[in-house]
């Protein structure tokens, strides 16, 4: 807030410039609460928790139906999201809920002036390293997750809430994974 | 009242994608709040320079836990209602494991990711087609891992089950633990400062 009081008593004749000066985030307890607050709505209103891979499962299945319906209909997995045709399979309730994502994020960054194209990476990596590992990093990640039946928003947060068994094992494993990966790309991120 | 509303017939489902907007909207807003669109500040957890993924994540349970479980002490909310994800021990290890190699290599999770893009992060735009690949990736393989996957089942279980202990005992055992995360969160970051710089 210092810096930005600053700013504003030393810019007062560039407004334009001020405009543009991102927020800082908030406090992690107090982004912590409001996030724990929206799942504890998710769980009285819904009786469900968040997520968000499922939606992108929901998104694959449907695209290759799309391209491959014999294929896609021969697959075990797929065909869960595609469903029995009586629904559309992106008439979905996360796939929804992560296009309120998408919303809630852009309205908080615009909010705080966040909002610019950029890629987030350390000074030690080139831009396209950067771009494949991201590419690399989420493929792994897609693998994992359906492997968990969940990402850190329906197992982590969700499960770890209501206690759940092997939303607390998959927590503690991915931190694990996490920090014992850590070293091998730390010229990525510092 | 009569909670969960939506398993007791309040709305139906055309109402409820509604709802999954909406509280989509606000689980977006407060990822975002966080600094959680942010790759690099995600990854900084891993290098202990920056703790705020765990006190998030740590405060979001938190808050989550004890809130259901009063609104359940109160009679408001029927916790048998709401859906506990069934434990599969072992591939739920794994796919942890495989996880958070991907979370410290992508520098996302997947509803991060939507953030991390819709604040124009384009590294965050590459790592959902990652997700993408890999989903698909998993779908085709699904026949070869169809039995590990199912492997380990516990049915849906909760710790107050597994160490068949009151609920209460559980929830006040997750905030001790918390506030102990966080105690020493707070004074690792004071011990080795912060290298990142915020936005």
């Amino acid at each position: 807030m210092s810096t930005l009081a600053r700013i504003l008593h030393l810019d007062k004749t560039h407004e334009v410039h001020i405009a543009h000066v991102a927020q800082p985030y908030w406090n992690p307890y107090l982004s912590g609460i409001g996030l724990g607050l929206v799942l504890l709505a998710a769980f009285v209103v819904m009786g469900r928790g968040l997520g968000a891979s499922g939606a992108f499962s929901s998104l694959v299945a449907t695209g290759l139906h799309a391209v491959a319906p014999d294929h896609t209909t021969s697959n075990e997995y797929f065909t869960e999201y595609i469903g029995d045709g009586t629904q559309h399979p992106l008439k979905d309730w996360l796939v929804f809920e992560v296009l309120g994502v998408f919303a809630g994020g852009f309205i908080s960054g615009a909010l705080a002036n966040r909002i610019k194209p950029t890629v987030e990476k350390g000074p030690r990596i080139s831009r396209r390293n950067r771009l494949l590992l991201a590419f690399l990093g989420g493929g792994i990640m897609g693998i994992g997750a359906k492997l968990a039946r969940g990402c850190t928003s329906g197992q982590a947060l969700t499960g770890g809430a209501l206690l759940g068994v092997g939303s607390w094992a998959f927590m503690l494993a991915v931190f694990a994974g996490a920090y014992a990966t850590a070293y091998f790309v730390r010229r990525q991120w510092t | 009242m009569n909670a969960p509303f939506y398993k007791y017939g309040l709305f139906q489902d055309e109402v409820s994608l509604v709802v999954a907007f909406v509280i989509g909207i606000g689980f977006g807003f407060f990822l975002e709040r966080g600094g959680f669109g942010n790759g690099r500040k995600l990854a900084a957890q891993f290098y202990f320079t920056d703790m705020t993924v765990l006190k998030v994540m740590f405060t979001a349970i938190v808050t989550a836990m004890v809130g259901l479980y009063y609104l359940s002490v109160f009679g408001v909310v029927d916790l048998a209602l709401v859906y506990v994800n069934p434990t599969y021990l072992l591939p739920q290890v794994l796919g942890g494991l495989i996880l958070g190699i991907g979370f410290v290599i992508g520098g996302y999770c997947p509803g991060t990711s939507c953030v991390a893009v819709s604040t124009g992060r384009i590294d965050g735009l590459v790592y959902l087609l990652g997700i993408v690949g890999g989903i698909f990736v998993f779908g085709e393989a699904y026949p070869l891992v169809k039995g590990f996957y199912f492997s380990t089942p516990m049915g849906q279980i909760t710790l107050p089950q597994l160490f068949n202990l009151p609920y209460g005992v559980l929830v006040f055992a997750v905030v001790a633990m918390a506030l102990g995360a966080f105690a020493a969160a707070e004074w690792g970051e004071k011990k080795l400062g912060s290298r990142i710089v915020e936005n």
